[in-house]
């Protein structure tokens, strides 16, 4: 993986850097000693690594942006920081850089039941913002595998989905206002409590920047009440085709479910090794949840697997209980786990047409036989984000760089069948150099000319979301015309 | 008038203006500063291009009939899942309403404060910028975080940062019935507290709607219910029950009523043929009854109180009197002296108006599409 030369300037700089930050900064706030900054070497992406300059945890909006205006004046890039658990490499440090974590600001700082928002700062976690205010029985709905650990900060950086995306959308749909400091410290708000903007919904555009456009300090989310009850049901057949046809069917049904996640062979033969949630051995495995009352469970689940029965599954099983359904979906939630007990893996993120399925499938599978690396799939099926999960072995030598390959591989099929590169991670360093696969030069400049605008000198994030050689062709450009 | 009928010859259109463009769909909803400049129209790009039932997904050309889109959507029993507004009879305009006219004035109605804005199904967009230049973002698939969100960006904008020329959404299945819980003679505050109870109960209320004129000499309360039937007729029984006592309740099941009462709401109809300017105010909904108060004239609530539509004598300045408070206010309805002389957006504070104004030099930098639509 590329990346670009650290700034000798910056590194030579250091102690007046560390110094200034120091100054701005509670004592323990600001680490620069080389085996502590080694903590902020690398995200969960943890193939790549490199240690920054400096690290920094401010406590406030006000914190945030003193450091952002010393770093802007000094010239310092800056890696914004949730809680790093970014598949993509989002925040991957360079040597020149300070990372900004958000660890300490995890305040919840307005509940508003009545008005269905509740306003935190950004290094909450996604899943105690639920926590904050499930007494009440109301839930903050994005739900990212990774929410036990993941942090708003990053969830808004990458406009983070989840398994119940298809009822309750993303973080953009979930995102009502940000506090947001841009990189010479300005500090602005977008949004708030109300719905929509006044001028240009900057809020939507900030959403999924992947801290490249500002440090978002504090966020509004809307907030819902729970629904009643929810229940799934778990369908087995011998065919992906099938089972990606019995999908379309039930959606086309006028049914909509919260969840409907589907595993292939390999995937189900991992997970029943590993977690024995009693899956059937068949080609493809559906979940589909659906939520209401115990009747309207009940009439929605009438619906499905009368549609799910006219395709002949191998296995038909409707929950009937909470015991029933943790079982369900004990194998869909130990999926990556299973995997990881097998091998190492990368996993992937690619969205494809719902329509695509059994053809990329069927892809992937002879991709798999041609790299002589195994591959298993899980995904969010109602909405055509795949995950798949490929086997390699770290300790063996290029087996890292065929797993990169054949991932690259199955992206740009993703592509190709009229999808895109990733669903919900994000593109950060992992798939910067086939951002070209989806994006022609005009449409990626048009974005670059965005970050023009919010950080002009090109310091937040660096080196992330688009292809070294494109963002220093346009920079070079700009800085031309300027001239 | 340039009119034309595909992207390589909008790109041209731009490319070769020597002097402000005025971006029209169908012409439908002039909002905004009037702007001269010579008319450029997407009317000549039509047609769907794509509908996938299965896969929930619709992609069209900018020109197409908004009323072409629902048809197709409806013939599968689908929809937008927005709403979307219809507002000649509001703003006395003929013509017929395009599903890119839609996305550039992010035209959402009740059902936005359930199923999201129209910015919030929008998937994907093509458009051709002030360079002249064909750019795409998003695309046809509804989880897509790759690159910055310019389709966000795009919603909304009226047509200042680039000619749309393809517009791609997320839809959602139509329903079997629908429902209207109505509440009698609550003041405004008794009627947003009622909406947000209801809002804050699992009942998976659609639509939430105070009209303090009301019916009959007294005010009407609003809460719409859509699903399957038996499900629909539950959650009315279930929410007549949460808001017993605070008023008399009836229930509305008769679906072409309930149909033409939303429609109503959606397309401000208590204001059609009304003298004045109408004006819409988006703030939290507690804080709706408090700025209707304060812009004074008439009010209705949508959105569980969270938007308010007033209708003021013509020329009044509303800003004024609503002095600072924590929303937007845009001017929807007034003469063209009034737009000219007033802005019709809401006033941004100067770091977020620094930000717009970079974006609209970088995507228009001749200054070409709309200008000064937006203030």
């Amino acid at each position: 993986m590329q990346m670009p030369e650290p700034n000798s300037g910056v590194l030579s700089n250091k102690a007046r850097i560390v110094a200034r930050l120091r100054g701005v900064l509670a004592k323990d706030a600001v680490i620069d000693a080389p085996e502590e900054t080694r903590a902020y070497e690398c995200d969960a992406l943890t193939a790549y690594r490199c240690p920054p300059l400096a690290a920094v945890l401010p406590a406030s909006t006000e914190e945030v942006a003193a450091v952002l205006k010393i770093c802007h004046e000094e010239g310092v890039p800056v890696v914004p920081r949730g809680a790093g658990t970014s598949l993509a490499g989002g925040a991957l440090p360079t040597a020149d850089s300070v990372i900004l974590g958000v660890a300490r600001m995890t305040e919840v700082l307005d509940t508003d039941y009545a008005n269905r928002v509740i306003r935190v700062q950004t290094g909450r976690t996604n899943l105690s913002v639920t926590g904050a205010v499930e007494e009440e029985d109301f839930f903050y709905a994005p739900d990212p595998s990774s929410q036990l650990a993941c942090a708003i900060a990053g969830n808004i950086a990458m406009n983070s989905g989840g398994a119940h995306c298809l009822k309750y959308g993303v973080t953009t749909n979930n995102l009502l206002g940000v506090t947001m400091v841009l990189m010479d410290g300005t500090v602005v708000e977008l949004g708030g409590a109300h719905l929509d903007n006044a001028g240009y919904d900057l809020l939507g555009l900030v959403c999924g920047s992947e801290g490249q456009l500002g440090v978002v300090t504090e966020a509004t989310l809307r907030i819902l009440r729970k629904p009643e009850g929810a229940r799934p049901v778990l369908i087995g057949y011998d065919s992906n085709e099938v089972a990606g046809q019995c999908v379309s069917d039930i959606i086309k049904a006028g049914v909509l479910p919260v969840a409907i996640e589907f595993m292939d062979r390999p995937c189900i033969r991992a997970t029943e090794a590993f977690a024995h949630a009693g899956y059937p051995d068949c080609e493809a495995l559906l979940i589909v949840e659906v939520e209401g009352s115990e009747s309207e469970i009940d009439a929605q689940l009438g619906v499905i697997t009368q549609i799910a029965r006219k395709h002949d599954p191998v296995e038909l099983r409707e929950s009937r209980s909470a015991e029933e359904s943790a079982k369900i979906w004990l194998g869909r939630k130990s999926a990556f786990g299973a995997m990881g007990q097998i091998n190492d893996y990368m996993c992937l993120d690619g969205t494809i047409p719902v329509s695509e399925l059994p053809y990329v499938l069927r892809r992937i599978g002879e991709m798999s036989k041609d790299y002589g690396l195994g591959v298993g799939n899980v995904f969010h099926a109602g909405d055509g984000n795949m995950h798949p999960l490929i086997l390699f072995d770290a300790n063996k030598s290029g087996d890292l760089e065929k797993c990169e390959a054949f991932g690259a591989d199955i992206l740009k099929l993703c592509v190709e069948v009229g999808g895109c590169l990733t669903g919900e991670h994000g593109v950060g360093i992992e798939k910067r150099d086939l951002m070209g696969t989806q994006f022609s030069d005009a449409d990626m400049a048009a974005q670059m000319r965005v970050k023009d605008v919010f950080d002009p000198e090109w310091l937040l994030n660096p080196a992330k979301v688009f292809p070294l050689s494109a963002s220093q062709a346009h920079r070079d450009a700009e800085r031309d015309v300027a001239a | 008038m340039p009119s034309p009928v595909d992207e390589r010859e909008v790109s041209d259109a731009v490319a070769g203006a020597e002097g402000p463009l005025r971006i029209v769909g169908g012409g439908t909803r002039p909002v905004g500063r009037p702007v001269a400049g010579k008319v450029l129209s997407a009317k000549g790009l039509s047609g769907i291009e794509l509908y996938e039932p299965g896969a929930l997904t619709i992609v069209a050309k900018a020109g197409t009939p908004l009323a072409e889109i629902e048809a197709a959507l409806a013939s599968a029993n689908q929809r937008l899942p927005f709403e979307p507004s219809d507002m000649r009879r509001l703003l006395g305009r003929s013509g017929e309403p395009t599903i890119g006219g839609v996305v550039a004035a992010n035209a959402s109605g009740p059902r936005r404060i359930q199923a999201g804005a129209c910015r919030d199904s929008l998937i994907g967009v093509r458009f051709v910028d002030g360079r002249g230049t064909v750019l795409k973002n998003g695309g046809r698939v509804m989880k897509n975080v790759t690159g910055y969100d310019l389709v966000k960006l795009m919603a909304g904008s009226y047509g200042t940062l680039g000619v749309l020329t393809e517009v791609a959404f997320k839809v959602l299945p139509g329903v079997e019935a629908q429902a209207c819980v109505m509440i009698h003679g609550l003041s405004d505050v008794a009627a947003v507290a009622a909406m947000s109870k209801a809002f804050g109960s699992p009942f998976e209320v659609s639509g939430a709607a105070h009209s303090p004129a009301g019916e009959a000499g007294q005010s009407v309360t609003k809460l719409r219910l859509e699903g399957f039937a038996d499900s629909v007729a539950y959650r009315a029984g279930k929410l007549r029950e949460l808001l017993a006592g605070i008023g008399e309740i009836t229930i509305e099941d008769d679906p072409d009523r309930v149909k033409a009462m939303w429609r109503d709401l959606r397309d401000v109809a208590p204001f059609h043929r009304r003298e004045g300017d109408v004006w819409r105010i988006s703030v939290k909904p507690s804080d709706g009854p408090a700025i209707a108060a304060r812009a004074g004239g008439e009010a209705l609530y949508d959105w569980g109180g969270g938007l308010v539509w007033v209708l003021v004598p013509a020329g009044t300045d509303l800003r004024a009197r609503l002095g600072a408070f924590a929303g937007h206010a845009t001017l929807i309805r007034a003469s063209e002296e009034t737009r000219g002389r007033m802005s019709v957006f809401h006033p941004e504070p100067a770091p977020v108006a620094a930000l717009s104004e970079g974006l609209r030099r970088q995507f228009d930098p001749k200054g070409i599409l709309n200008p000064g639509v937006m203030g």
